[in-house]
């Protein structure tokens, strides 16, 4: 005989089996399941972003996991490789460039090799401009055995009061508490800035806009492969600043001249103190405008004072750090910008990668 | 609809069903199906069209029934206590206006109150002048004509583009900016073909008598407004008077139902959705094999999507003790395309069967053709109207001639092959072969149309079909 059905028992079963997930979802490993890197999906060469997932196919998500699983890195390392890891922001991500165009690609293009080994470059630039979430993704790139790291950044990386607003960074406070310790970083890990780890962020509900991006992730992976398309381009798009406004000499309303303790290049120091793989810092290059008011500012990012200041600290710190360093700040014209002060053509991408080429000091091992 | 709009629909007709078990029920269910008419339809850039839209279907309703009801059952207290009652909501939407800063069961602000008075003289006017008319017959057939021209004009996108501008001249706004998309009124597709169905079946003579709040209730049935199905008004009607208590309620059904139903549209639909084929991505997939993944995507996607509302519109509206049609039957396995269709959209198909197919057969066996080619126009000219249904567009046509000719190539196999095909499926195995392959058969040969249903023109959708077989 069928046994009849009671709604209220129905009801409080499912809650009793929902609050069960719910209260051990914390305790479970990291959910690193990735379709990418198989016979269905190959790894995206830039890591996951986008503001607009259904033109993009790809989207932004806070999940250091995810992101890497999704890469093309995650792959295990060949045997005659020379793993060369790109570190920086939107300009070697390649904002408006196609895969096939971003810095690393035209540095796969020059054929090169290493050690006996063929080097294969790595595109691990985000789009957001900060040293601290360059360092997020620097630590966690160290995990995939890299022999040499290319780090390149610029003056807009290191004001100090931006570091801990920065998406990735904020969202990833566990593993931020946890580079400010190894690193011995200059922040307060109690920052408001980051967003904080609460019993009910970890509960099932609360985890449920992570699951469902890194879900995403993984359908826009197939259109990714179906198509090779991950970001939008569009037909067209404003020229970068090259007139200013008399008198507009800010940046981040820091007073003149700049102080070494408003930047964090601790960050930067203590990062290529502890990398596992020779470092090539770069200074990258940016617009410099001869339009109006540009003897006060270069471009929209920066007013002369202070990019010049920070040029010359920069390669202060260079010098007495010993590190590899190439400044190639003004090796472009204005017409070799795209969008933005720091967005390069493809054109342009080429001739860096081989001005980048030729700095590149491996250190061979026997 | 939403999840909150899906979660207060169910709280609603549960609500009806706990406070009443008979004939207030449906007084709360023709409330509430009256104010889900304006809560559901959507904002559109012409400014209070989203009130007016509803407004104008409870009219042509309203205005219909007054038309095909003997006066004095129109003149009745009780359908003139619903009239009244139906012109109060709209007062009362109105009032929103005043009472709350933001929209309030309107997807906009309502219009001003002088308007609401203005458009309920008009209907009460028009309701009048109708129900004077005494000539039901020609009426319905005056009605289902004006139904089919409201439905090209809303279907065609160049004829409901001049419309759109037209109505933006008159509302004095640019009609600079008009877009087919302006009228977009929400499931009207689904009360034209509720009202052709009672206004025909009027004129047959089997339209049972029902009040104006029962026709209303019928024609507006919220669980059912946005995505069918379309039941028959002599059913619904049946249910809708029949008493329903609390106990009486199928929980396994109801849970069962929209356990499946949330499953469908909320996880399957709406993760394949992200992939399905769309105009955007059919002209950027580089090969073949994926062209086939994004195409069988959206095969899936449509119908978790659509059976997955189906199963919350059955769910929701058994909890008020209706019991609305089934609309899909496992349709992706049956293993020809006749059993596709009966088991797709069901309750179309059922109407088109009654309304176009079987008459216009009838019609045509009078004639001296040849049975053929009689089963071939029969069989077009159905699928057709179903294609147009969705829009008048070239490529609606060419999916509705693809699955008439499928329809009638089925036919035609069926009737040359049957005995030979009847007597090699002796063994169980061979049956089963049958089945399999017949319904991988009918899956690609229904994916394949999906091309034509979903991208806008006949070159992009070769194009696509090019692209599948790699030949672009």
């Amino acid at each position: 005989m069928e046994k009849p059905f009671h709604p209220l028992r129905a009801l409080l079963k499912g809650l009793a089996l929902y609050l069960l997930i719910a209260l051990l979802l914390p305790f479970a490993p990291p959910l690193t399941l990735s379709l990418y890197n198989t016979p269905l999906i190959p790894g995206r060469s830039r890591l996951p972003y986008g503001e607009s997932p259904a033109q993009a196919y790809n989207l932004s998500l806070f999940s250091l996991d995810a992101m890497f699983a999704a890469h093309e890195v995650s792959q295990s390392k060949p045997a005659d490789e020379y793993r060369v890891l790109l570190i920086g922001d939107s300009s070697v991500w390649g904002l408006l460039l196609k895969p096939e165009e971003t810095l690393s690609a035209q540095l796969n293009l020059q054929d090169s090799s290493f050690c006996g080994k063929s080097a294969r470059f790595y595109n691990l630039g985000y789009p957001t401009i900060s040293i601290l979430k360059d360092l997020l993704i620097f630590d966690r790139a160290t995990r995939y055995q890299p022999d040499y790291i290319i780090w390149l950044t610029t003056l807009e990386s290191y004001p100090l009061e931006k570091q801990l607003s920065v998406p990735l960074v904020a969202n990833n406070s566990p593993l931020v508490h946890d580079l400010i310790q190894r690193y011995d970083l200059p922040f307060d890990p109690h920052d408001p800035a980051l967003v904080p780890v609460t019993p009910w962020s970890q509960t099932l509900f609360g985890q449920r806009r992570a699951l469902a991006d890194q879900f995403r992730l993984q359908l826009y992976g197939l259109l990714w492969a179906a198509t090779g398309i991950d970001q939008v381009y569009p037909a067209s798009y404003p020229a970068p600043q090259t007139d200013f406004e008399a008198g507009d000499d800010q940046f981040h309303h820091l007073p003149a001249p700049l102080a070494e303790s408003d930047l964090a290049y601790e960050v930067l120091s203590n990062g290529i103190a502890r990398s596992p793989a020779p470092v090539l810092l770069v200074n990258e290059p940016i617009l410099v405008s001869t339009g109006q008011n540009s003897d006060i500012r270069y471009n929209f990012f920066y007013p002369r004072w202070a990019y010049d200041a920070y040029r010359v600290q920069l390669s202060a710190l260079a010098k007495r750090s010993g590190w590899n360093y190439l400044d190639v700040w003004n090796l472009f014209p204005a017409s070799e910008f795209t969008n933005s002060g720091v967005h390069l053509t493809p054109a342009a991408e080429t001739l860096l990668a081989r001005q980048i080429l030729q700095q590149i000091q491996p250190q061979c091992s026997e | 609809m939403t999840l909150p709009q899906i979660a207060l629909g169910a709280f609603l007709a549960l609500l009806a069903t706990f406070l009443f078990s008979g004939k207030r029920r449906g007084f709360l269910l023709f409330t509430f199906s009256l104010l889900a008419l304006f809560a559901l339809q959507p904002a559109l850039p012409i400014r209070y069209f989203d009130f007016w839209l509803p407004t104008l279907a409870l009219g042509l309703v309203m205005g219909l029934w007054a038309g095909i009801t003997p006066l004095e059952t129109v003149l009745s207290k009780e359908n003139l206590l619903s009239a009244a009652w139906a012109a109060t909501l709209l007062l009362l939407l109105g009032l929103t206006r005043i009472i709350f800063p933001n929209p309030f069961l309107t997807a906009s602000l309502a219009p001003r109150m002088q308007y609401i008075f203005l458009a309920l003289v008009i209907l009460a006017l028009g309701i009048f002048l109708s129900s004077r008319v005494r000539a039901p017959r020609q009426m319905a057939q005056a009605g289902t004509l004006a139904l089919v021209l409201l439905l090209i004009v809303l279907k065609s996108p160049q004829l409901s583009l001049w419309s759109a501008q037209l109505l933006r001249v008159l509302n004095g706004q640019s009609a600079e900016t008009a877009s087919s998309f302006d009228l977009r009124w929400l499931g009207f597709s689904y009360i034209a073909f509720r009202l052709i169905h009672t206004l025909q079946d009027h004129i047959k003579g089997r339209l049972p008598s029902v009040s104006l709040q029962e026709y209303i209730t019928y024609l507006f049935f919220y669980p059912a407004l946005s995505a069918g199905p379309i039941d028959r008004v002599e059913r619904f009607v049946k249910d809708l008077r029949a008493p329903f208590h609390l106990a009486e309620i199928d929980w396994v059904f109801i849970t069962r139902r929209m356990t499946l139903g949330l499953f469908k549209k909320f996880i399957l639909a709406d993760s394949l959705a992200l992939i399905a084929l769309s105009p955007a991505n059919a002209a950027q997939v580089t090969r073949a094999p994926w062209a086939w993944i994004l195409l069988y995507a959206y095969a899936l996607q449509i119908y978790f999507d659509f059976s997955g509302y189906t199963d919350l519109a059955l769910g929701v509206a058994r909890l008020a003790g209706i019991q609305l049609p089934e609309n899909f039957n496992q349709p992706y396995l049956k293993p020809n395309l006749t059993q596709f269709w009966n088991s797709w959209h069901m309750s179309l198909t059922q109407w088109l069967r009654a309304y176009v197919f079987n008459p216009l057969t009838r019609a045509l066996r009078g004639t001296s053709l040849p049975v053929w080619s009689i089963i071939l126009l029969t069989q077009l000219v159905s699928m057709t109207l179903i294609g147009l249904w969705h829009g008048v567009t070239l490529n609606f046509l060419i999916w509705g001639l693809w699955h008439g000719l499928g329809l009638f190539l089925h036919n035609r196999w069926q009737d040359a092959f049957r005995v030979r095909v009847t007597a090699w499926a002796g063994t169980p195995a061979r049956q089963a072969l049958l089945a399999v392959s017949g319904a991988v058969f009918t899956f690609q040969y229904v994916a394949l149309g999906w091309i034509w249903f979903v991208l806008p023109t006949p070159q992009t959708a070769l194009a696509f079909l090019f692209r599948l077989f790699g030949a672009a």
